[in-house]
């Protein structure tokens, strides 16, 4: 199963006003980055690179909010906060 | 709210927020939850297991109404490697009787409905709040501020259970960030399957349950992963640390896929649906990552304070207690007024006289026995699956030889000083 058909599956609020609540500190870090562990290590496929920009593009809207991308960032480069109050995930189950 | 002063706020709604809650609400005491969710429960993820006994003195007769799955009578082992399974089974008809030992529950219906019984019993939940930061004064906690407008809220004590991030307590500098050999991410999802088919699947009936827990060479020794039968859906998952998903350049969800198309696996969720997909961390490291429990008008409990028994899937339970704990000790703290650090002491105090405390420091070597002896959940399980394939293969071949032909690849593989070595390594820790 794809991993954007289960994501489909899940429950969000996003955020339109308040915007992204991940963000990355210094984009220069990560084209500098050897690992680049965002890219595979999140569990919901946020952050993404973007070839013809030349950068890592942060898909918020896809964060199951699990905080496993600020704990592997070695250079710790993304701020990371938690969606305003009653914004983000929403699970029916749990 | 912005005038209102209540005795303690509790910010985040899970098992160990709602359980100080509870407790606090039925003494009389005026207190307040914060929750940054939709509704109590609505971020709140687990495998699925919960453990009865810690709700005794919170919610009478448990579990009553309470939205449980099935009452677990059935735990297995699976030492997995790439085509089969070496497994341990114990089912026991004494967990048919009630109190049952514990259920299955899905956490956004378990927790909405803990909140339920602490509104009843006087607390007040907010809800789509989320709680910013300590607001200090003298050196002391004495209240939170909100995201919302005239959003700070004052209190006698302030209860830190907003989870395993918790930036509440890293921002009071109750830890640093959290190491990445000290947290594992578990992906799940929900697969919905007929009851019936599930009773037939796992052998159980209607209410009864199974749990299976997976390690091994599949894995190369490096995850966990779980399958635990609910009413009508199975909940599966597999977690790793996230240092070693950092290291073997790993993807959770194809992780995740790998073990749902073992062949092991596959047959027990055929034709189900999958209803929602999962992420969550599990704060693993155990009593030596445990951050400041305590300060002056502040404690921290439940999966913010790293109360997780990796090695008995236990965590719930220990967040129940400790929220219960930290409540008495608002109680008692309250009789003199005085909720200084060294009032607050006695909550560290009961969780070292409880199970809570006296079972993370037994086990308090093991996270790192994992991390460091990968050979243990690698090698281990790959040659007891030989072994079992080897034994019950007839061809030919008498069981002498076999016997000989095994512990001469033991040798090879392990080496007799390691296998001893790893034996008292295992005694020392788990024992």
């Amino acid at each position: 199963m794809r991993l954007e058909d289960k994501l489909y599956l899940d429950g969000y609020k996003i955020d339109e006003i308040g915007g992204s609540h991940l963000v990355i500190k210094d984009m220069s870090v990560c084209l500098d980055c050897e690992l680049q562990q965002c890219l595979y290590v999140c569990p919901c496929g946020v952050y993404d690179f973007d070839a013809k920009r030349g950068e890592i593009e942060v898909n918020y809207d896809a964060c199951l909010e699990c905080g496993t991308c600020r704990i592997a960032c070695q250079y710790n480069n993304i701020e990371w906060r938690y969606p305003r109050g009653g914004f983000g995930v929403s699970y029916k189950f749990g | 709210m912005s005038n209102l002063k209540y005795d303690v706020i509790v910010v985040g709604a899970g098992p160990a927020g709602l359980a100080a809650a509870t407790v606090l609400a039925k003494a009389g005491v005026k207190v307040i939850v914060i929750e940054r969710g939709r509704f109590a429960g609505s971020k709140n993820v687990m495998g699925g297991v919960f453990y009865s006994d810690c709700m005794k003195g919170i919610i009478d007769d448990f579990p009553g109404k309470a939205p449980v799955e099935r009452h677990i009578i059935d735990q297995r082992i699976w030492l997995l490697d790439n085509n089969s399974f070496v497994g341990f089974n114990h089912k026991n008809e004494l967990f048919n009787k009630k109190p049952y030992n514990c259920h299955t529950v899905f956490r956004a219906k378990f927790d909405n409905w803990f909140a339920k019984q602490a509104a009843d019993a006087g607390a007040l939940i907010i809800t789509r709040t989320l709680a910013k930061e300590a607001i200090i004064e003298n050196n002391r906690i004495v209240g939170i501020t909100t995201g919302r407008p005239d959003g700070d809220i004052k209190a006698d004590c302030v209860i830190i259970a907003d989870g395993v991030n918790s930036l509440l307590a890293k921002s009071l500098g109750f830890r640093k960030e959290i190491k990445r050999e000290s947290v594992a991410l578990a992906v799940k999802e929900v697969i919905g399957l007929d009851e019936k088919i599930i009773n037939d699947r796992f052998n159980v009936k209607s209410g009864e349950g199974v749990t299976i827990e997976v390690t091994g060479s599949f894995f190369n020794g490096e995850a966990m992963a779980f399958i635990y039968t609910n009413k009508k859906s199975i909940s599966l998952g597999v977690g790793m640390v996230v240092e070693d998903l950092v290291k073997n350049k790993i993807n959770p969800n194809d992780l995740l896929e790998s073990f749902k198309a073992h062949p092991s696996v596959a047959p027990l969720i055929n034709g189900g649906e999958t209803k929602e997909y999962l992420a969550h961390l599990i704060p693993e490291g155990g009593y030596k990552e445990m951050p400041k429990l305590i300060g002056n008008g502040v404690m921290v409990v439940g999966d913010a304070a790293m109360m997780v028994d990796a090695i008995h899937r236990e965590g719930s339970n220990l967040a129940v207690t400790s929220g219960k704990l930290a409540a008495e000790t608002y109680i008692e703290a309250a009789k003199a007024g005085d909720f200084s650090k060294k009032s607050l002491s006695l909550y560290e105090e009961k969780l070292k006289e409880s199970f809570v405390m006296k079972d993370l420091k037994k086990y308090k070597g093991v996270p790192a026995l994992l991390q460091h002896n990968k050979r243990l959940l690698q090698q281990y399980p790959k040659i007891l699956n030989n072994a079992a394939f080897e034994i019950l293969n007839v061809n030919g071949v008498s069981k002498h030889d076999k016997e000989k032909l095994l512990w001469k690849n033991m040798k090879q593989q392990i080496g007799v000083s390691n296998l001893i070595r790893d034996l008292f390594k295992l005694w020392r820790n788990v024992g």
